[in-house]
């Protein structure tokens, strides 16, 4: 049997609904994120700013257009996410379940290099944690934001985080978790180079 | 070429406006950027017409309309009864930040005794307002948070004249779309009605118990804790209703116009 026939017969690791919202969101954090450290750059909240070469806007104005459309492709593309992952059963599947003892023991082996990734429809408890992890800090970034945008308008939500500028902390703070996130993501995709594969062609 | 013909006064008036609008685009720094637009002139004009436009207009057009689409969902999110939070005098952000699009010696000095606002467009009663009428009609005062586009906020102590107040005062078409205000320090904004109304929208004579200071807008100030600082137009002379979109200094330069907290 071939790799072709072989790969043909195997069910798919990804529906092709969750790539194309795995890229669309790919797209949209880069959206945010690059417009964003613009926005931020216009009033530091600490001692640096980020490099204009990598944001995105060119100034302040241009970056508030890319943020203020962004958010709504973060937004709707995260509701459709969600709602196909847990209304399909992908949720439970392929997140549960999900314990400390699993993922300590996961970890472990992960540093001791002995953690395999043979069946690539099964998510280690490092991972579950981790994909579970990067959909809350979304969440987050997206309330957290709603309340900069409308301070007074979602007055309860301000609160929620805090009041206006607690808000812009947590805004920064779950952006700063995000890019962990991603360079952990991206460094796992560099030495696991089959599961790239599989978010593009779905196996 | 032969037949490019020398451009009348009119036309180069409208080239440097489109020039300084297109360079004040490119350069953020506030200061910077003052200077540079108002020393623009003719020749620099020249000068600049070998230079590209590399700005990708299709985006721009895409991103523009995103944001006239973000003007309506903001104008639906906007509750006219949600009120932004007061704050005790012991929080007021002391001293309050200076805030324009030059320096604080370029604030205008307005002489008193010769000041008139100015009110035009769809009002019943058009005459001129002198400061000390204002002054005579029932004050109110508020201390809320003022927060700047750049992501900053500051607290502060606004008092004067409740602008709903105002607009019944001069018989305002309150069904008319806009509020536009035009100002001495040739700034320009413009508001929704609806937030024209709104219970804390106020027409500021004072900051922290005195006259309104020259810095922070003097003779008066629109101020608004339910928009952003730019939206809150300072050193005003003429107040017009509308239901003509009159735009504004930074909205017309991108800045998103409804620009609602």
């Amino acid at each position: 049997m071939t790799a072709a026939t072989r790969s043909a017969r195997a069910p798919s690791v990804h529906p092709s609904w969750l790539r194309i919202t795995h890229w669309l969101n790919a797209l949209a954090v880069l959206v945010m994120a690059t417009s964003g450290w613009r926005i931020y750059n216009a009033s530091p909240l600490f001692d640096f700013e980020f490099p204009d070469a990598v944001t995105l806007g060119g100034w302040l104005a241009g970056a508030l257009q890319w943020h203020f459309a962004g958010m709504w492709l973060l937004a709707l593309n995260g509701a459709v996410y969600l709602v196909l992952n847990l209304a399909t059963g992908r949720m439970r599947r392929r997140f549960f379940p999900l314990s400390p003892g699993g993922v300590l023991r996961d970890a472990a082996a992960a540093l001791r290099g002995r953690l395999t990734h043979d069946d690539p429809h099964r998510y280690n408890e490092v991972q579950r944690l981790a994909y579970l992890f990067v959909v809350l800090d979304i969440a987050l970034l997206v309330l957290s934001g709603l309340a900069l945008w409308k301070p007074v308008q979602f007055g309860m939500l301000r609160e929620l985080m805090g009041g206006y500028e607690t808000a812009r902390r947590v805004h920064f703070a779950a952006m700063a978790a995000l890019l962990a996130f991603v360079a952990v993501h991206l460094a796992m995709v560099a030495l696991v180079p089959g599961t790239l594969r599989a978010m593009i062609r779905g196996r | 070429m032969e037949n490019r013909s020398r451009l009348s006064r009119q036309d180069a008036g409208l080239v440097l406006k489109e020039a300084r609008k297109l360079l004040s685009a490119r350069v953020e720094h506030p200061g910077r950027r003052a200077f540079l637009t108002r020393t623009l002139t003719l020749g620099g004009v020249a000068m600049l017409s070998g230079c590209d436009v590399t700005n990708n207009a299709g985006i721009e057009r895409a991103l523009s309309a995103i944001s006239r689409f973000n003007d309506e969902v903001q104008a639906r999110i906007f509750d006219p009864h949600a009120l932004a939070p007061t704050y005790p005098a012991s929080m007021i952000t002391r001293p309050f930040p200076f805030n324009a699009y030059y320096g604080i010696t370029e604030a205008p000095a307005i002489d008193e005794p010769g000041y008139r606002l100015e009110i035009g467009g769809q009002a019943a009663d058009r005459r001129p307002w002198r400061l000390p009428e204002l002054r005579a009609l029932a004050q109110t005062e508020q201390i809320t948070r003022h927060i700047c586009v750049e992501g900053w906020s500051a607290i502060g102590r606004w008092g004067g004249v409740r602008f709903s107040d105002f607009l019944a005062r001069i018989g305002a078409d309150t069904t008319a779309r806009f509020v536009g205000f035009k100002c001495s320090d040739d700034y320009y904004t413009s508001i929704d009605m609806r937030t024209a109304l709104h219970p804390q929208t106020l027409l500021a004579l004072t900051y922290d118990g005195r006259t309104l200071p020259r810095e922070y807008g003097f003779p008066m100030k629109l101020r608004m804790p339910t928009k952003l600082g730019y939206k809150n137009p300072k050193h005003i002379r003429a107040i017009f209703i509308t239901n003509t979109y009159p735009g504004g200094y930074w909205e017309d330069q991108g800045y998103n116009w409804f620009g609602g907290s």
